[in-house]
């Protein structure tokens, strides 16, 4: 997480990929989404998605996961060169999610974020509202998963 | 019974739970997933724009994903969903949190690529014990079509 003021529009980050194996797509979907087809290969290939697929909501949490993992690097550098770390709020919500391929057994997504848009915060002067364009790519090349987040951003001084 | 696409007509279809929601699962899912202060640390939380310890966004998205499967996702014949429209967080889920799922269908469809099949959107929102909304959620889900309707259609 960066100040308001060292954001800029376009700024991208990768953050790293993430394997998603059966046993861990069974684990998240036991839990919270058991669709058949998010539970056994026989079912998922019978599926629209033509093999164990994780959870549509499985991606999306790992995303946030490498996403803060990403921020917990950044503000220790930041730390470390002596400068004051930027601790980012909480997000409103989001946008235009797209479970675009599926992601299967094996599967391995690349996640990364990309600053869309940047506005002070009417409400809150002490924060400005960031939304960025997050997506997870598959080891083909192929975008997999998408959506516009929102979150607030601490401003410098206010 | 299997619910099909026709089952699913625009208004209000369903109210579903209670589903308790611990501490100690709030915690375990921000450990895992959403490892930020404000999810995890008492003391941290009361000083963020939270005021308190509160559940990740993708925690509450979850177990609302699991209200809908028991619900009725179990016993209807969904093929998946394309994406979320649009997702708004309203208001933090608290340890011990009593949840209520409300949901009711906008549109339904026939899908053109896929005559077998039909798109249903559902606007999915979830209130705490003292009726506050937490959040609320625009979504497509695609619906297999009663096995007799293309024949039907044809005939």
């Amino acid at each position: 997480m960066r100040f308001f003021e060292d954001i800029e529009i376009g700024q991208r980050r990768e953050l790293g990929s993430f394997t998603f194996t059966a046993d861990l797509i069974r684990a998240f979907a036991v839990q919270f989404d058991p669709q058949p087809f998010h539970l056994t290969e026989e079912e998922g290939r019978k599926s629209l998605f033509g093999g164990l697929a994780a959870s549509g909501w499985h991606v999306a949490a790992v995303f946030m996961k490498l996403m803060v993992a990403d921020d917990q690097r950044e503000a220790r550098e930041t730390a470390a060169r002596g400068e004051r770390v930027a601790v980012g709020g909480p997000s409103p919500g989001f946008k235009e999610l797209r479970w675009i391929k599926p992601v299967l057994a094996g599967d391995v997504i690349s996640y990364a974020k990309q600053v869309e848009s940047l506005r002070l915060s009417e409400k809150r002067p002490e924060w400005g509202i960031l939304q960025s364009r997050n997506t997870g790519t598959n080891q083909r090349g192929e975008l997999a998963f998408s959506f516009l987040g929102t979150v607030f951003v601490p401003r410098r001084r206010v | 019974m299997t619910l099909t696409l026709e089952d699913f007509p625009p208004g209000h279809f369903g109210t579903f739970g209670p589903r308790h929601v611990t501490r100690e699962e709030i915690l375990a899912f921000a450990a895992e997933y959403d490892p930020q202060p404000m999810h995890l640390d008492e003391e941290a939380a009361k000083h963020s724009m939270l005021q308190g310890l509160a559940g990740s966004g993708w925690h509450l998205c979850s177990i609302m994903m699991r209200m809908m499967f028991d619900g009725y996702i179990d016993r209807t014949a969904g093929l998946g969903s394309p994406g979320i429209n649009e997702m708004r967080w309203f208001a933090p889920l608290r340890p011990e949190d009593d949840l209520t799922l409300d949901v009711e269908v906008l549109e339904a469809r026939v899908s053109r690529s896929r005559p077998d099949t039909g798109i249903v959107t559902f606007q999915c929102a979830i209130r705490n014990a003292a009726g506050q909304r937490l959040c609320e959620m625009i979504s497509p889900v695609i619906i297999r079509r009663r096995a007799d309707a293309l024949t039907e259609q044809v005939g």
